[in-house]
């Protein structure tokens, strides 16, 4: 979704600094999900303001809409039924979306130029127009976010409502969460939000009450309170995520590495032909070269 | 003067193997190039654009695979590290420097060759061949990953990790193999190019460059002489 009225922070495959002069607060989407009580407004929200078709749901045994999320639905509440240590069970939801990182893997990963762009308020946005449909962000995504279309070849994901919250409105989820679970607003205000939180939780006893902010991919504009900060998994999160290290040396010292390479090697032959020159066999020895040859 | 004798050197077969494999890896260069940096994103625009060479890569990619595993069966005993190569290894710093190029023996020179004779290919051209035919197992296979990377289960995630690192050695490793191949085959080894195009080398060319094959086709085709 593109708009003139943020500025670019980065952007995919590109040599040029990245135009943003101006600065912006970050902003951030808080989910807590020890306030989440499973009714998927936000999804039909998403689906609604995004104008996405809408998806056949699939029984998973569980209130859990799909499976996974799809190019058509960028939004997705996770149930898990989750034994605590004490032998209690808890029914953990969570409202699973792009993370939106501030290092993000898939604009990392991507080769096409201007098809992933990081705003300077934080949001990472997919331009669909510039993608190839090659899925490289699906291999840098530590999230499991990217869905490519098999109609379109493109990929899609939550936009964090770029085109709302570049007019000044809060993302259409939020406006549709009806226990303030969902909040949106500076990542500082939302930080400050779920700090609190969790020294709230803690004090009814959750003792391993967390914020989640992951600093392996800088942190995130999606930050989320866990009541149980210690299993992260159970609520569909990764323990310590990072950008593959895969990709990273692919797209750090392998790309300047290889490139030396290629360039050396073309060089030297190069250089070789003006050392050593051709291999010219002269035919008019013919009979000489028989006799010495056999 | 007399015409020199000539001997087939490259069946229509080979040659035409030789130029669909050819020109499948120059497109796939070119495409592959495109994604590799941004500096060579204008390539991609040469070939019809970035989701098109998104699309065709994979394609093509099978087509070059294809001709390589054919040489695989056709040239495979041809290709099989020998002795000889052996013994022409420890003299391969005579041939880089191009030592021994005329045939005619001198004191000073000693010996005809200065670099032991080959056979139908050198180890240069064999460790050509083996360079291209594991890098393309490699490839292919990577390939496969990132060509249906969204049919990839998260839990098998590993798979794409290991692909977009490999994929890329390996295309470095057929790069360098590339670029020697082209440069041997076009400006040092003048009548190289000639005989992928039309097949044929003259004897004396062939004594130079091959002379165990020379001698093996010339004993097994006697009415030739």
């Amino acid at each position: 979704m593109a708009t003139k009225t943020l500025e670019i922070k980065a952007s995919s495959a590109s040599n040029s600094p990245s135009p943003g002069i101006r600065s912006t607060a970050v902003v951030a989407k808080l989910i807590d999900t020890s306030t989440c009580i499973g009714c998927k407004a936000c999804e039909v929200a998403c689906q609604e303001w995004n104008d996405l078709t809408p998806e056949t749901t699939v029984q998973l045994g569980t209130y859990q809409t799909l499976p996974e999320m799809t190019p058509n639905f960028w939004n997705l509440i996770r149930f898990n039924e989750q034994e605590v240590e004490g032998g209690s069970l808890h029914w953990l939801m969570r409202k699973d979306q792009c993370m939106h990182c501030a290092d993000p893997g898939c604009l990392a990963a991507c080769p096409a130029p201007g098809a992933i762009v990081q705003y300077d308020n934080g949001i990472v946005d997919f331009q669909q127009e510039n993608c190839i449909g090659c899925g490289y962000c699906i291999a840098g995504c530590p999230f499991n976010i990217p869905k490519l279309s098999k109609t379109t070849k493109k990929v899609y994901k939550c936009t964090l409502c770029v085109d709302r919250v570049s007019v000044g409105l809060e993302p259409a989820c939020i406006k549709a969460c009806p226990t303030s679970c969902l909040q949106f607003g500076t990542k500082d205000q939302m930080l400050q939000k779920a700090n609190a939180r969790v020294n709230q939780l803690k004090g009814a006893g959750f003792k391993d009450a967390v914020v989640y902010d992951p600093q392996g991919v800088g942190g995130t504009s999606v930050v989320s309170v866990l009541a149980f900060g210690t299993i992260p998994q159970a609520y569909g999160l990764p323990v310590d995520p990072n950008i593959p290290w895969t990709v990273q040396l692919w797209k750090s010292p392998l790309k300047w590495i290889g490139s030396l390479a290629m360039i050396g090697g073309v060089i030297g032959t190069f250089i070789h032909y003006l050392r050593f020159g051709p291999k010219i066999v002269k035919e008019n020895s013919a009979e000489e070269a028989a006799k010495g040859g056999a | 003067m007399e015409e020199e004798k000539r001997v087939l050197r490259y069946t229509l077969a080979e040659r035409v193997t030789h130029w669909i494999a050819g020109f499948s890896y120059m497109y796939l260069l070119v495409n592959g190039l495109a994604l590799w940096t941004p500096a060579m994103w204008w390539m991609a625009a040469v070939l019809g654009g970035g989701p098109l060479a998104r699309a065709t890569h994979p394609w093509v990619g099978l087509v070059f695979v294809a001709t390589v595993f054919y040489m695989f069966k056709i040239w495979r005993q041809d290709m099989k590290v020998t002795d000889v190569d052996r013994r022409w290894a420890k003299t391969i710093g005579a041939y880089v420097r191009n030592e021994g190029e005329t045939l005619e023996p001198t004191e000073a020179r000693r010996s005809f060759d200065q670099w032991a004779p080959v056979d139908r290919f050198n180890l240069g051209q064999k460790y050509f061949f083996w360079a291209m035919f594991w890098s393309g197992i490699v490839l292919l296979l990577t390939g496969m990953v990132l060509w249906w990377s969204e049919y990839i289960p998260w839990s098998l995630r590993f798979l794409r990790y290991i692909s977009v690192i490999l994929h890329p050695i390996a295309f470095l490793v057929t790069f360098g193999a590339f670029v020697i191949h082209v440069y041997m085959g076009t400006a040092v080894v003048r009548g190289g190019f000639s005989s992928v195009i039309r097949g044929e080398v003259t004897e004396t060319w062939a004594r130079h460059h091959h002379r165990l094959w020379l001698d093996r086709v010339l004993k097994s085709a006697p009415a030739r002489k």
